[in-house]
């Protein structure tokens, strides 16, 4: 995974709530048993007007320029709630989002984000849009800027907001961690945790 | 102070605690499907790694199998039979349980874990899929997850987690004739949101849920994802014993009288501190269903459906706007006004034996409308097996729903079976996400009993009307 330090980039808005994961990436786009090459199946429903000829909806904001070349996800609250399916944190990185900025998350997939090499941010709705309010203006000038080691999300020269991130999923992005590595170097503790515990619940162990 | 629940499992899996609200949690289960899990498997064997605990891993095929009779390898989902192959190719060479097709443990995840004894009070399991909290109404802590911790969890038995905020939910009262652990869950997402549960685990209490045979428990706790939630968790009891015993993975003989003694003292001491503590009066509930495209757009069976214009929050507004356009509905609408094309019975909410039998105590001596599609289809070959015993699978082809194999089936579309575009379905799944179920199909969520009622009708309606009228 690609170690995350600073972004910045241009910021698309697409102000829904209660975004799932079948709208980020739907079921029939996720074709082969491989991470790879979602980056067409991201918001099929939404972006094409005809999922077979690949007919594009001009009003869906990521077909608009320069919104096109977005890094960035301005959105609203429960942003990737429902199915746990990474694809479509795969689709977001493959498609070119690097950073998410919502009220609120899904759970798993934040982790999957953190898992993934994309920062996700938690800011106020009221931030929010004054993020939008800015970027409207002029897309492609007025880019945002994230700092993950000061975490600070600024715009321009007037707005700046920290923002809070746990400091395990901070390291991680930062390091860009494998961490099932660094997992297997803490065996001989798995190991210690087992012996203990196969006599407190022998019934676990099968 | 005393623990929740949670935190006394939480305690007993902690192999570190990381110091910063962290900590890595030995995973006693792993369980996957030929959808997610198939990737996960490969993607081990991609890095060189492998399954450290073949034997505490469980995988069967559910996702992408059709469910019509005779099936075999071949799908209606393009690409479908790469999955399968896959997936079962990969099982076998990491040597973890399988449950094939044609094998009676095959069925979804999350009726089988329970079913089989896989998932018991107080052990953690996870799944690569969002509803693995199902397991929760036994009292077992389970979670989904992703394919990368997935394959963590493969390969090292354990997953770095943050310690979730503690929500208790206590369901007060008692449940009036007809009401169902799913018209539960959903008046709670109703009332505080798709996303009121989020950052929590949530455990759900009170007399009413003391009352629900552990089935219903399973439906409470599946929707828990829908409400935002980390996961949901009943405290077990004598009901939850009495269910687990003489499963096939279930402990025997010592073990099992030990496990005893561990499982009896699971439950949350009464000084344990929830950061948040909501609570539901059942007493005049009704039985409920979804007019939108999120589980929080839900409304009981009699009421018309809200107007946007009396919401004060804009996104919420929006939202709303946007729902009604979908679902091809006016504000105002009496719900049992509304026409459907299809009933679907189904999905690791609704598709266990007491969820047929409620559906065909309906359906018995009664006709599906004309032109209403019904379609039931068993949540695991057991209980597709145990239902003919009964002869329930009789009851519901007289009544002129069609019989399936098990499986996930229509719950969600994959590109292969599907209801047609802007067909109106009342399902007994969990989630009326847009295209969830189908290209434009317009998606009702509600109880076995209330889709029963709302087949033989034609359009929306409950059981309890139903007998009335
Ligand atoms: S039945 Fe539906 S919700 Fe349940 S596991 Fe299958 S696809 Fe997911």
């Amino acid at each position: 995974m690609e170690p995350f330090e600073h972004h910045t980039g241009i910021a698309a808005p697409l102000m829904q709530i209660n975004i799932d994961t079948d709208a980020i990436i739907p079921s029939r786009e996720m074709k082969s048993v491989s991470k790879k090459g979602l980056e067409d199946g991201l918001f099929a429903e939404w972006r094409y007007l005809s999922l077979t000829t690949r007919k594009e909806n001009p009003e869906f904001v990521l077909n608009q320029d320069p919104y096109r070349s977005a890094s960035l996800l301005l959105t609203g609250e429960n942003f990737g709630c429902g199915s746990s399916r990474e694809h479509a944190a795969w689709a977001l990185y493959q498609w070119g989002i690097r950073v998410i900025v919502a009220p609120s998350f899904g759970s798993i997939f934040y982790n999957n984000c953190i898992q993934n090499g994309i920062l996700p941010v938690v800011l106020g709705p009221e931030k929010i849009k004054e993020l939008q309010t800015f970027v409207e203006l002029n897309p492609a000038v007025n880019q945002l800027t994230v700092d993950l080691r000061a975490t600070i999300i600024s715009a321009g020269s007037n707005i700046c907001y920290p923002f809070s991130i746990e400091s395990s999923d901070q390291q991680n992005l930062l390091q860009g961690l494998d961490a099932i590595g660094s997992t297997l170097k803490m065996m001989s503790s798995i190991e210690a945790f087992e012996e203990n515990d196969i006599h407190r619940r022998p019934w676990v162990y099968l | 102070m005393g623990l929740t629940l949670i935190e006394k499992i939480w305690q007993e899996h902690e192999v570190i605690n990381q110091g910063d609200g962290n900590s890595l949690i030995y995973i006693d289960r792993i369980f996957l499907h030929e959808r997610t899990g198939s990737i996960a498997l490969k993607g081990l064997e991609k890095a060189n790694r492998s399954v450290r605990n073949p034997s505490h891993v469980f995988c069967t095929l559910d996702h992408i199998v059709d469910t019509f009779p005779g099936r075999g390898d071949e799908t209606l989902m393009p690409s479908g039979k790469d999955f399968i192959i896959s997936t079962r190719s990969s099982a076998k060479r990491a040597d973890i349980n399988f449950f094939d097709l044609g094998d009676p443990k095959q069925g979804i995840v999350h009726v089988v874990s329970p079913e089989q004894g896989i998932a018991l009070p107080g052990v953690t399991l996870v799944c690569p899929d969002s509803h693995t909290c199902t397991v929760g109404g036994l009292g077992a802590l389970g979670w989904g997850i992703g394919s990368s911790e997935c394959e963590h969890a493969l390969s090292t038995s354990t997953l770095t987690v943050k310690k979730p905020k503690m929500m208790q939910v206590i369901f007060d009262g008692t449940l009036p004739v007809g009401v169902t652990a799913k018209d539960l869950i959903l008046h709670l997402i109703q009332k505080f949101g798709a996303a009121g549960g989020t950052g929590y685990a949530v455990e759900f209490s009170g007399p009413v849920v003391k009352n629900l045979e552990i089935e219903a428990r399973l439906t409470l706790c599946n929707m828990a994802v829908e409400f935002g939630a980390w996961t949901g968790i009943v405290a077990p009891d004598d009901k939850t014993l009495e269910y687990i015993a003489n499963r096939p993975f279930t402990p025997q003989g010592e073990t099992y009288h030990k496990a005893l003694t561990h499982w009896e003292q699971l439950r949350s001491d009464s000084d344990a501190h929830f950061e948040a503590i909501l609570s539901i009066d059942c007493e005049t509930m009704s039985p409920f269903v979804t007019w939108g495209t999120s589980p929080q757009h839900a409304i009981p069976i009699d009421e018309s459906i809200p107007d946007p214009a009396q919401e004060t929050d804009p996104s919420t507004q929006k939202s709303m706007h946007r729902a009604l356009q979908y679902m091809g509905l006016n504000p105002g609408t009496k719900m049992k006004d509304i026409a459907i094309d299809a009933a679907f019975i189904g999905s690791c909410t609704n598709s266990r034996l007491s969820d047929l039998r409620a559906a065909s105590e309906v359906l018995k001596d009664r006709k599906v409308a004309s032109g209403v599609k019904a379609i039931c289809v068993p949540g695991s070959s057991l209980v597709k097996q145990q239902a003919e015993e009964e002869g329930l699978d009789q009851i519901f082809k007289a009544a002129g729903f069609e019989w399936r194999e098990s499986g996930c089936s229509m719950c969600f579309f994959a590109g292969g079976e599907s209801f047609g575009e802007q067909q109106r379905v009342i399902t007994t799944t969990n989630r009326n996400f847009e295209n969830r179920q189908g290209k434009r199909t317009r998606s009702h969520l509600a109880s076995p009993a209330t889709v029963a009622a709302s087949a033989v009708s034609g359009k929306l309606n409950d059981a309890n009307s139903l007998e009335i009228g």
